[in-house]
Parts: C-alpha cells; structure tokens; sequence
C-alpha cells in the first residue's frame, strides 16, 4: 500500500471556513479523502498552521516551500516522492495512487475536455 | 443577594468589558472567604487588578491573600496563553522554514478562536482537579467560555482523529490538537460547567438597553448548551437620589429605569439583583467589602468642585475629516460604546457641508438609518446587518458546499460556521461591496473588519490570486485589495471609540495593537459618553468624573495621536438636529 502525505496551506479548518469564500475544492477534497481511506488508501493530512514540524522535518518538502514558498501548496507527495502541487487531486488521481479499482462510472473525463 | 444564596461549587461571572465583573467576582470572593469558606478566586481579566485590589502580586499561580483567611487568588492571562501555544507550535520551526512561512503560520494562530480555547485549556484543569476540590469549597471565575466553544466540546465528530492521533480532520477545535490534556478531561470539564449542582453562571450587565439585550443573547446561547442555572446582577445603578437638581443625573436615572422596565423577556424570568453605583474606585478590601452590600455608604466625596476639562472635541476632528472631500471613515471598537451614533454624528455633520457621505451601519436596532433615509441632500443611509450577512452565509456554505457530507460532517461543518471568525468574514463581504465607493464620495460605517480577518483574507486572497494566474496566465488582474484601501491614510480614516473606563481603554489599545499587525493605524480616538465633559452637580457623578480623568490621559498619553472627547448627553442623539450637535462638540 502506498503512503499519500497532503501537505495543506495553512489554514485553520480543513473545510476553509475562515477564508473569504469557502473553497469548494477543499470541502470536496475531504469528501474524496474520506472515499479514499474506506477503500482501504492511507492519506494523511499536514496542515502548515497546525504541524508546521511535519513541513520542516520533510526534505522533499522544506524544499519546496524554500523554492516555491507556501502560496504554491497543497503539495502531494506519493510514497514520500512529489506526485502533484499547486492544487488537490482529484477522485481518479487519489485512486490511481492508492491502487483502488474505480467503477466504471466514476472514470469520467474532465468537464471541458473534448474527445476530438 | 439572590446570587450568593446557597451558591454551589463554581461560580461564572460573564458580561462584556467594563460592566464590572471583576469588582462583583472579587467581592463575592471576599464575602464568601469571611463567611468561612475556602476560596479561590480565578481572573482572566487582562487588566486584571486583583493584585491590586489585595495589595501583592498574584500572577499565573495560586496564591494565598493573607488580608483575607481562606481566600487565595490566580491571574490567567487568555492572550499569553494563547501566545504560550502559538509558541509551542511555531517555535521549533523558526529559522527553519522560510520567514514568511512562518508568519503565516502565527496569523492563522492569532484569532478569537485559538484565544477562547487556549483559555478554556487554562479552566480544564481547575474544573476538574481533584486536589482542588479538596483545598476550595468555591472556586470563582471573572469571566465564562463561550457557546461556541462549549458547542465544540460537546460535538462527538469534532474529535474524530486530531487530540488521539494530532493529524487528520482539522476544525475551529484545532488549537486544542496542540495542547496538553486528554479528551476524557475536557468532556469532564464541560460536564461540571453544565451541571446545575456544580456551576452557577451569573450574567452582569448594565441598565442599558444595548447591554441588556447582549446578556439575553448571551443567556439563551449558554441556556442551550445545558447552563441553565442563570443569575442577573445589574450593576452600577444610579441610586434616584442623585436627580435632585442635577438635569443629566435625572436623566441618566430616568433611562436607566425605562431600560430596566422593558427588560428582554429571556432576562425577566433570572432571579435578579441590583447594585448601585458607588463614589469611589473598586480597589482596596473596604470598597469591595461595600459593593455588595446595600446599606448607603456615607463616603465622603472627594470631589467637591466642579471638572474644568479642557480637552479636543470633536468639532476639532471634523475640519481635518472633511478636508479631503472623500474617504473612507470608520469607527471601530467594543459594543456598547456608541459608534453607530457617532458615525451618524460624523455623517450627517459632513453632508451638512454638503459633502456626499453614504453612511453604512450595523445598528441592529435600525431606527438609525431609518430616521435618518432621505432626511438630509447629499446623505445616503445604508445598512449591513451582521445577524442577516452571517445567516446569509452560512447558508450559502451549507447549501452549497455541504450538500454532500454526511451527518457528522454537517454538524462540524455548521459549528465551524457558528465560531467568531464567520460572523466577521461575513460582514466583510457587505463592507468590501460598499468600500469601492470611497473614491468619490464619503463612506462612514460603524463596523470594520479587525487586523486578523484582513490579514486572513489578504492570505487567502493572495492564495486565490496565484491559482488564477496559473489557470489563465493570460490575464493578470490588477487588484486593489481592501487591505491595501484601508492602510493607505489617504483613503482611509480609522476612528477608534471607546470609554472612559479601564476594562473599555484596554480593549480599545489591543484593537488598535491588532490593526497595526495589518499595518492600520488608527488616526484617531473618541473617548465617548464622558462624564467628566460634562458639568454635574451629583457628588456621585462628579467623582465618575474625576476617576475618567486618568483613563483619557492614558489615551491622549499613550495611544492616540489625536483624540476627542464627547460628553454623555442627556438625551439620546436621534435625529439630524441632536446629531448635529453632537458634532458640533
């Protein structure tokens, strides 16, 4: 099984209550991660206000918060190895990772995408 | 007193800043100590003055009072425990993460939330220590933890994962993730806070009509949560006496008995009592041994003449507000002291002048805006309700981004949305709408967002920013943040208002110190419903007066650089013709 690590901005919920807006992405992304988990994946979350040691005690990711800074998280790493950044992944991106079989009806393309 | 009557082993005094507390906590302490029980008096008070009152040093340990047998004392400070957290959190990063990574990281950790919850850790301990409840029979509380968080204690899904593992889900509950006790000791906290056998929780409020429907908030929000044993004290009442000859002291009496006659229903049915107004200051074992009791006490006053004050009015600021013939001008401070009023004032002194002003309040009572819609040319009356705003969006949030999670899920969600920090970025939203106008005419609100939203919301603001420019590098937008408005001093005016009091100045400087976290700076003070700017011939209010003395030469000393001070009128200021006079100064 491989290990997910999300290294979220900090923020002081996970859903972004205390932004200007909610963001969507965060409140479907804890909807997907919890999917992810009962199909047998291992995510963890860091969030940069609360585990700030996780952030500095990681090479790969000192790294990049030293390259990048923090407005460039999330950052996602697979088995400790850059896998995305710069935004959450999505339901067929977690399930790849984590070697879950979607249903058929899951795979989807991307809205906006054309097939010619 | 009805509130001392069998009193059981926790006492919660709550009320907002400067409606006295601190002195009642600390004379039920004394009372209690002398009638032979064994006491400890718990302030949390950042002006705290119990040192003071007793004469030696307390600070964040239990210490005996030897002037009084069987009483001992604690002072916690809620901001240096929160600062004590934030530490423990940020420091092993400092230095190792880049500078402004870890900034961030402290912004996120400033909020109301992270101050009430580090507070409530400080309780935890006392509430249910059992050494404690040995050595004390009482244990007395200047001040109570909030609905919100007692909301989230008591919330199952809200401890899902981070106090047993430190990671995973992350609320408004956050903070604790960082702090020392176990779950079992917090839900045994909030057990003893809402079991009637063990805690009384005594509302203290003034004979005011804003106050008092606070306290009735305050009083259903708690009712709610299972603290049902509720106590009323209204201090500070003008004894009748004191109207013989003197206009504003009938006045005062007057408004007084009209606010207590139409007392909010949630607040009529609490067992009740009145303390009257004393001459002299809270400090020292005599004052305090009197508050309570009701005997009159034959003090002399010392004041026997009459204050000569000679301070700016503000007529003085009115000049230098209008001389821009536009801007931004908001007045910011605690509930209660009078910025709906003197933002009307301003207003309505501008548009005399034939400036243009729309004049935006949050005056929840309405009959602001409505006396005041389209009774002078130049003035547009408009209003942000924070009550609406925040329903508004938390709604919204609801509806929208909570449509697919399960139960527990929404009920973490819903109090998230219920924490202090919704109802300002709520607001927000109505008041940046309304800010753009400030380039051509005046904008003059009684509500602005505090240092810690802006600095949030120019975060996330900066976050949505670089996703925009990474999704269509094609467009770079040109963006005039509201906090880049709002700490331009050309654009924008901060007034804060507060009292002649000490609890109301503190509060007033740590506003202004959290603004000047944004790089705000408030331009001016008022020192509002002064006294001392008044001429009374009441013994009892000449020496309110001269005990505000000190307060305004604090302010005009220490944290203003221009400052006004507005007397207490005799009547209330409605209307464009008493408004104008208010400015008038």
């Amino acid at each position: 099984m491989k290990s997910i690590q999300v290294f979220d901005p900090a923020m002081c919920c996970n859903t972004g209550v205390c932004g200007v807006d909610v963001d969507q992405q965060l409140v479907n992304f804890a909807v997907d991660v919890d999917w992810a988990n009962q199909n047998g994946a291992q995510i963890q979350r860091f969030n940069l206000a609360q585990q700030p040691m996780d952030f500095a005690n990681n090479v790969v990711v000192k790294g990049f918060l030293e390259r990048s800074g923090q407005d460039a998280l999330p950052l996602i790493l697979v088995d400790g190895e850059f896998a995305l950044a710069g935004r959450y992944p999505n339901r067929v991106e977690l399930a790849r990772w984590a070697d879950i079989t979607l249903p058929i009806n899951e795979i989807k393309p991307a809205s906006g995408s054309k097939c010619c | 007193m009805k509130f001392l009557d069998q009193p059981p082993r926790f006492l919660f005094f709550t009320g907002k800043g400067g409606v006295g507390k601190t002195s009642i906590a600390c004379a039920t302490a004394i009372q209690l100590a002398e009638s032979g029980k064994r006491v400890l008096l718990v302030s949390t008070d950042p002006a705290s003055n119990v040192g003071q009152v007793f004469g030696i040093t307390i600070g964040n340990h239990i210490t005996t009072i030897p002037a009084v047998p069987r009483l001992a004392a604690l002072e916690i400070d809620p901001q240096a425990a929160a600062q004590v957290y934030r530490d423990r959190i940020v420091g092993p990063v400092r230095g190792v993460l880049p500078e402004a990574v870890v900034q961030g990281i402290e912004e996120q950790l400033s909020g109301a939330c992270t101050t009430e919850i580090a507070a409530f850790d400080e309780f935890t301990s006392l509430l249910t220590d059992s050494a404690l409840l040995t050595d004390y029979d009482h244990i007395i509380f200047d001040t109570a933890p909030t609905g919100h968080t007692i909301r989230m204690l008591q919330l199952p899904g809200a401890w899902s994962n981070f106090l047993e593992e430190g990671k995973g889900d992350t609320s408004c509950l956050g903070p604790l993730a960082g702090l020392e006790k176990q779950r079992e000791q917090y839900q045994a906290a909030v057990d003893a806070l809402t079991d009637g056998s063990m805690t009384r929780l005594i509302l203290v409020a003034r004979a005011q009509q804003s106050t008092l429907r606070e306290v009735a908030r305050t009083r259903e929000e708690l009712a709610a949560i299972g603290l049902t044993h509720q106590y009323l004290v209204i201090n500070g009442i003008l004894p009748s006496t004191e109207s013989t000859n003197d206009p504003l002291a009938a006045a005062i009496h007057e408004r007084e008995q009209a606010a207590l006659h139409a007392i909010p229903e949630a607040l009529s049915a609490l067992p009740r009592d009145y303390v009257t107004l004393k001459p002299f200051n809270m400090i020292g074992l005599d004052a305090l041994r009197h508050l309570l009791a009701d005997t009159p006490v034959g003090v002399k006053v010392a004041v026997e003449v009459p204050i000569e004050l000679d301070e700016p009015r503000l007529s003085d600021l009115m000049d230098e507000i209008a001389a821009d013939g536009h801007g931004l001008v908001m007045l910011m401070g605690k509930g209660g002291v009078g910025k709906t009023t003197l933002a009307a004032a301003i207003a309505v002194e501008l548009a005399r002048r034939g400036l243009p002003v729309h004049l935006t309040t949050s005056d929840p009572a309405a009959h602001l805006s409505e006396t005041l819609e389209g009774a002078l040319d130049n003035l547009t009356v408009s209003r942000i309700d924070p009550h609406t705003e925040t329903e508004r969006y938390r709604q919204h949030v609801l509806e929208t981004k909570g449509a697919k999670l399960d139960t527990q899920g929404r009920a973490l969600l819903e109090e998230d949305l219920r924490s202090p920090c919704t109802e300002e970025i709520a607001v927000f939203q109505g008041f940046s709408r309304i800010i753009r106008e400030a380039g051509k005419k005046f904008v003059v609100m009684d509500t602005a967002p505090t240092g810690h939203t802006l600095l949030l919301i120019d975060a996330t603001g900066a976050y949505h920013r670089e996703v925009a420019r990474q999704m269509s590098s094609n467009s770079i937008l040109h963006y005039t943040t509201p906090m880049m408005q709002l700490q331009d001093s050309k654009q924008t005016k901060v007034l804060i208002v507060t009292l002649a009091e000490t609890t109301p100045v503190l509060e007033a400087a740590s506003l202004q110190a959290d603004l000047r976290r944004a790089k705000i700076e408030p331009w001016a003070w008022i020192i509002n419903n002064s006294v001392a700017a008044t001429s009374v011939i009441s013994p009892l209010l000449r020496s309110r007066a001269a005990n505000e003395l000190r307060e305004i030469n604090t302010v005009a000393n220490q944290h203003a650089q221009r400052y006004a001070v507005v007397p207490l009128l005799k009547d209330e200021p409605v209307g464009v013709a008493r408004l104008l006079e208010l400015a008038a100064g």
